[in-house]
């Protein structure tokens, strides 16, 4: 294996509230390797979901180093990071997070209007992203029109569309039955055995169990890290 | 170029979600950019009207009015004072280059009987030159000619509306045989109809004989050689002003006005009455331009607070597009183009409702009211800056919005 997806050297984040500093992760040294399919688990307030922001770009770091494929992105701007967001990260969230008035096709299309290709490309890409998330026949619904679980999939292709390499999903399955949560880890780790690494944060030990890896936070200190 | 197509279509589609709310919110727009559309055509056409009545009454017209009469420190009004006299006009026509044609008028108001039909009108007692002064063509016949004028013939020259009192349809006025007071005259020319003057007057009530008819034959002149109004006209527009110094130095000198005392007469250009029309509608413009502005800028401040209060509501949307990757300018260009959408559509809509009034207007006043293409040009320009200058705040807070706080905004 080469360098780390993500490396994290003494990552620390703090934020006021009421006067005082609250900190939400304290000095994290974690190295996630590429095609790693793994959890980050925790209570919560334990920190999971600030650590999984900063790996995202979507927060700064308050002190330390991040690396993302081995270049350090500790102090981006935040048009930069954006930019990283659009074409290297790919994002899943509890609540799906689709927009409401646009079809399951214009969902996925969504971050290629940010990246640049032509009409024709990104109608063909987002077909495709369909396609491999089993979503195709759907692509004209409206996310109101769909499951629960046929909305996360559709997110997954979005997630997928600008061929990143790194997944982060936020609680995937929170908001979905058991059944339907199964199907999408499922899929998850399918991603995985293409060679994408995924991350996810999660309190559901089961779903931490069909991991390969799992860590463990508490008080923003890491707490344990086990590899299945 | 396709990504702004996107990004219009989105807007169109979030505009249509709330129907009743992007119209109320348009409205202002539409008013706005309605009314300055209906100001500027009907302003352009109403004004053209008047002009053209005005130079209707004869390009480069001048009136010479008699004096006002003075008893015991009581002024009469102008022309009480019989002061001007057939003699002063032709004064004017040898002495004064800058002036082309002069006329002279002696008027009253007669009964006029022919056959079985009469009809009251303004007899004017005038020489030939009358329609060259007033720029005047004929429907059918000749007007008076200096031969009439010598001979005091008993001939007359009708206007349009006193042809249609006085024969039927179809029955030849020329050559008709018509009583003034009882005495017998025979039409020998109709004019062309004219239209109303300035102030509404009907210029077609009106039939002329030779002053020397009139004078000797209808109305024996207390004072002969007295006449009401000298008529003239300028050699160009740009004489005009000469034309009255040189007539008012001119009637001075002959009616031996000592200098500094104050004139027997007066003089007055028709394109004063053009020029105050002009002004009139310059401040016409200035107060209805002002409405319109305040009116686009309320329109403007109906569309910023929208803005923001859909900045608000699509909070998660704004986060999850942010995430996805949108930077700053493209989350700031996708608020400032919706906010221009919807003021572009109500210009759009405004000019089609100021174009509808303007057409309603102009058919109903009989103005041209033409719809003019800088105008709507001007107006959708107009519109889409109100968009950028009152979207621009809404946008930019949407732009500025923290990315976590906006994931977790339920």
């Amino acid at each position: 294996m080469d360098a780390p997806v993500i490396r994290f050297a003494g990552v620390s984040r703090t934020y006021p509230m009421e006067g005082e500093l609250v900190e939400a992760l304290r000095s994290i040294d974690l190295e996630i390797m590429q095609g790693e399919l793994m959890a980050i688990m925790g209570p919560s307030g334990s920190g999971k979901s600030t650590m999984m922001h900063i790996a995202g770009l979507l927060d700064t770091l308050s002190r330390g180093r991040y690396e993302l494929e081995g270049e350090d992105v500790s102090s981006l701007t935040k048009n930069q990071r954006a930019d990283i967001r659009n074409r290297r990260i790919g994002f899943i969230f509890q609540s799906f997070n689709l927009l409401a008035r646009c079809s399951a096709l214009e969902n996925v299309e969504l971050p290629m209007l940010y990246h640049r290709p032509g009409v024709a490309e990104r109608r063909e890409r987002a077909l495709a992203a369909l396609e491999a998330v089993g979503m195709a026949d759907r692509a004209q619904h409206l996310p109101r029109q769909l499951s629960g679980g046929q909305q996360q999939r559709v997110a997954v292709a979005r997630a997928l569309v600008n061929r990143p390499a790194l997944i982060l999903a936020d609680e995937p399955t929170g908001n979905l039955d058991t059944r339907t949560g199964r199907e999408i880890i499922r899929l998850l780790s399918s991603l995985h055995e293409q060679g994408i690494t995924v991350v996810l944060v999660t309190h559901d030990p089961e779903v931490g169990r069909a991991m390969r890896r799992r860590v463990f936070l508490r008080d923003g200190l890491l707490e344990r890290d086990e590899a299945a | 170029m396709d990504i702004l197509g996107t990004v219009v279509r989105l807007a169109l589609r979030g505009l249509m979600a709330y129907k009743a709310r992007s119209l109320l919110t348009m409205l202002g727009i539409i008013i706005g950019i309605g009314a300055v559309i209906v100001m500027i055509s009907v302003g352009r056409g109403a004004n053209a009207s008047i002009q053209k009545q005005i130079s209707d009454l004869g390009a480069n017209m001048l009136m010479v009015y008699s004096g006002s009469t003075k008893k015991g420190g009581v002024k009469g009004g102008y022309g009480s004072k019989p002061t001007l006299r057939a003699g002063d006009a032709q004064a004017i026509a040898r002495e004064c280059p800058a002036v082309a044609e002069v006329t002279h008028i002696t008027l009253r108001s007669s009964q006029v009987v022919a056959g079985e039909k009469n009809w009251n009108t303004t007899v004017y007692g005038t020489t030939s030159s009358y329609p060259l002064v007033r720029d005047w063509p004929m429907e059918q016949g000749e007007f008076l000619t200096s031969q009439h004028l010598r001979s005091a013939s008993n001939v007359a020259v009708l206007g349009a509306t006193v042809v249609k009192n006085l024969f039927a349809p179809g029955e030849a006025a020329l050559g008709g045989k018509i009583r003034i007071n009882n005495v017998p005259f025979t039409v020998i020319g109709v004019l062309a109809s004219k239209g109303s003057d300035p102030h509404g007057r009907d210029q077609d009530d009106a039939l002329f004989v030779p002053y020397t008819t009139f004078s000797r034959k209808l109305h024996g002149r207390r004072l002969p050689g007295v006449v009401n109004v000298i008529a003239l006209s300028a050699r160009s527009k740009r004489l005009v002003p000469e034309a009255k110094r040189e007539v008012e130095e001119l009637l001075r000198q002959k009616h031996r006005i000592a200098p500094g005392a104050e004139d027997d007469f007066s003089v007055r250009a028709l394109d004063e009455y053009a020029q105050m029309a002009d002004k009139t509608m310059d401040i016409m413009t200035i107060l209805l331009t002002s409405v319109a502005a305040i009116s686009l800028v309320v329109g403007g401040i109906g569309i910023m607070n929208i803005m923001l209060v859909s900045v608000t509501e699509r909070t998660r949307e704004i986060g999850i597009r942010m995430a996805v990757g949108a930077r700053e300018r493209d989350v700031l260009i996708q608020f400032l183009t919706e906010a221009m959408t919807m003021s572009v559509l109500g210009g759009v809509l405004g000019t089609l409702l100021g174009v509808g009034v303007a057409k309603a207007v102009g058919w109903a006043t009989g103005w041209m009211s033409p719809i003019d293409v800088d105008a709507i040009l001007l107006a959708t320009l107009f519109s889409a800056g109100v968009g950028v200058f009152f979207g621009y705040y809404p946008a930019r807070q949407a732009s500025r919005m923290d990315l976590i706080e906006a994931l977790r905004y339920e």
